[in-house]
């Protein structure tokens, strides 16, 4: 990854980002109640992101995140914790930290009565843009953003990338402090996601704060900064792509799966664990699983071992370190998106 | 120009691909600087309403003519020509002699158009902007209170509710039967804007709350459930003092919030007609537009941020 941002060393004293963060949150909760019982969707999650930071908020369907999303975005009130965004409380207020970010929800809530050119108008005069500033402003936007051709177009006959391309446009009319993009590229095809990549890197090229919510590893991989890997309503582990890589233990994982089920102690007869570089040995029913940096030979050793203990081996998969063999190291799962 | 590697088949030239990405990045380098305040917010939001309401203007305007229209056609053309006695039809009330059905009917059929109009105006759209895309959110995002927002509908149903409170006069006027027209003298300017600045703002209000609480599935029950009885049991057809030959329905009509725009329209309209207590009519009218907005802004603000 290129655009790391600044971590200080151990030794040297920290940065003071702290006092300009961009988002930050203390045991933010929120709990669904219900006739059919309370839902926890999100319990106790600590954020805490500079200014300037690519971050993403990874993690499967229902983990938590467009709710996490939707309090610091004023639209979802928490249930326990507090949260700041752009300096300012989002339960005491809602107003100055809206007037400070822009938000790209999940779902296509453009303005369907009105054409592309006056959803940009109208968005930039709610932000207190004078008529005239408001109409070069939109102009400005549906240029960048390539949308020329379907200015007069209304906003219900846009295509879903033409609409995702309005909705972050109109997200950025009033320059806001922090852009919040919940799932922006979900059900885009690759073309359309690789160029609001692109969009987004340059945005953030340019200073823009950026939080993110994806349930695409690749895509929190190809742009975020800083990464949180949440589930179930919590935060996993946190930290730069390689900083997660390498505190999950997320070497190469190597997972044999025998036509019988693995003997009880065959791994500790083998010696796997003492093995050089091996930091997790996992038996799970019929699979074997051994999370190590040096895999060199590990495969075939496996293979080995199975036969010398009567066991067939069905398939063998090697995953490279990814955060996917990451995710799966913390939390035991296999990544579902 | 450098010619720069890019994978073959992906986006355009790279020359374009720069002007694209300096064009986004001028985005942030070169943006105007907002200052929103609550009034110049307040206000985008009423122009959107208009320019909307421009927009969608046939149909509009349509929806809003065609139940005056036809009211107006049957009960002051069709009726009277057939003879059916609806002329009269007061029973021992006040409307009783000589008064055209017609006369009855224009503040009746106002205060009609307010309920339907004001309902339309609110409760409609927000049906639509709960639904599943929640497109409300486009709005709660503005920088200002919610209860702002709230209010701002209330004020663009309200206007709504005017426009089609004010469609009925000229429909009465043009049709009716020879001699069936409505006989309004004496109005009560000053009386007549209140009400009907009261009478919009408490139905929009209404919508307002209704399109809040009401499951948007279940929207067609509430026409059913509320317009219509509010409508038929609204002293729209006959003025509250007639109903004195059925007491209990005359006490129990007192429950509806359209009797008092009814009779309020009919004690600035036709004042020589006789209406309700005039203090009855202001104290209702005031007070449910206030109970009703406060509930409103209330449930609005539950159902926007969840």
């Amino acid at each position: 990854m290129t655009a790391m941002t600044v971590q200080p060393p151990g030794n040297q004293p920290p940065v003071p980002a702290k006092a300009q963060a961009a988002i930050r949150t203390k045991e933010l909760r929120k709990t669904y109640k219900s006739s059919r019982g309370d839902v926890d969707a999100v319990r106790g999650i600590d954020l805490d992101v500079p200014a300037g930071e690519f971050f993403g908020l990874l993690g499967p369907n229902g983990a938590g995140k467009s709710t996490t999303i939707g309090m610091l975005t004023t639209l979802v009130a928490p249930t326990g914790g507090a949260a700041w965004v752009a300096g300012h409380d989002v339960i005491r207020e809602p107003v100055a930290v809206k007037r400070r970010i822009g938000v790209v929800t999940q779902n296509n809530t453009l303005d369907m009565q009105l054409t592309v050119a006056e959803n940009l108008q109208f968005r930039s005069r709610f932000f207190g843009l004078p008529k005239g500033v408001a109409a070069r402003r939109a102009e400005q936007l549906i240029d960048a953003f390539g949308l020329g051709d379907r200015k007069n177009a209304m906003a219900s006959d846009l295509s879903g990338g033409q609409a995702r391309r309005l909705m972050i446009a109109r997200a950025l009319v009033h320059q806001p402090d922090v852009l919040f993009l919940d799932e922006p590229t979900a059900g885009l095809d690759p073309q359309t996601r690789v160029n609001l990549w692109d969009i987004l890197q340059v945005l953030h090229g340019q200073g823009q704060t950026i939080l993110l919510t994806t349930h695409y590893m690749e895509e929190a991989e190809a742009l975020c900064d800083r990464i949180a890997v949440v589930d179930h309503g919590q935060v996993l582990a946190e930290g730069s792509l390689d900083e997660l890589l390498a505190d999950a233990g997320a070497q190469t994982i190597v997972t044999v799966r025998y036509e019988e089920p693995v003997p009880d102690g065959l791994a500790e007869r083998a010696g796997l664990a003492g093995r050089p570089g091996v930091t997790k040995v996992e038996t799970d029913g019929e699979q074997l699983r051994v999370f190590s940096g040096d895999p060199e030979g590990l495969l075939g050793d496996l293979v080995n071992i199975g036969a010398a203990n009567g066991l067939h081996v069905r398939d063998a998969s090697q995953a490279k370190p990814s955060l996917e063999s990451a995710f799966l190291s913390l939390t035991g799962r296999e990544y579902r998106e | 120009m450098a010619i720069t590697t890019h994978p073959a088949g992906i986006g355009a030239a790279s020359g374009d691909d720069r002007q694209v990405a300096s064009s986004i990045a001028a985005l942030i380098t070169d943006a105007p600087v907002p200052h929103p305040t609550l009034l110049k917010t307040f206000g985008a939001m009423m122009a959107r309403e208009f320019r909307v309401l421009g927009r969608n203007a046939p149909s509009t305007f349509i929806r809003a003519v065609m139940q005056p229209l036809l009211f107006a056609f049957v009960f002051a053309y069709v009726l009277p020509k057939i003879g059916s006695g609806f002329g009269s039809a007061g029973g021992g009330g006040g409307a009783a002699g000589g008064v055209t059905f017609a006369t009855i009917l224009v503040p009746g059929l106002m205060g009609s158009m307010f309920l339907m109009q004001g309902m339309f105006g609110t409760t409609m759209p927000l049906v639509m902007e709960f639904s599943w895309q929640r497109t409300i959110e486009d709005r709660a995002l503005a920088p200002v209170p919610i209860s702002v927002l709230a209010v701002q509908k209330i004020t663009a149903g309200a206007i709504q509710a005017l426009i089609g409170a004010a469609i009925v006069f000229p429909v009465v006027y043009w049709v009716h039967a020879p001699g069936q027209g409505p006989h309004i003298a004496g109005v009560n300017w000053p009386l007549l804007i209140v009400v009907m600045i009261f009478a919009s703002t408490m139905t929009a209000s209404l919508g307002l709350l209704l399109g809040t609480v009401v499951d948007p599935r279940k929207i067609q029950m509430v026409f059913a459930v509320v317009l219509l009885p509010l409508t038929m049991l609204g002293c729209v057809y006959y003025p509250w003092s007639a109903l004195h030959v059925i007491r209990w329905l005359q006490i129990v009509v007192l429950f509806n919030p359209m009797v008092y725009m009814t009779e309020g329209l009919r004690a600035a309209l036709t004042p020589g007609l006789g209406h309700m207590a005039l203090w009855a009519i202001l104290v209702a009218l005031v007070g449910g537009t206030v109970v009703f907005g406060a509930l409103a802004v209330r449930t609005f603000r539950n159902r926007v941020v969840n």
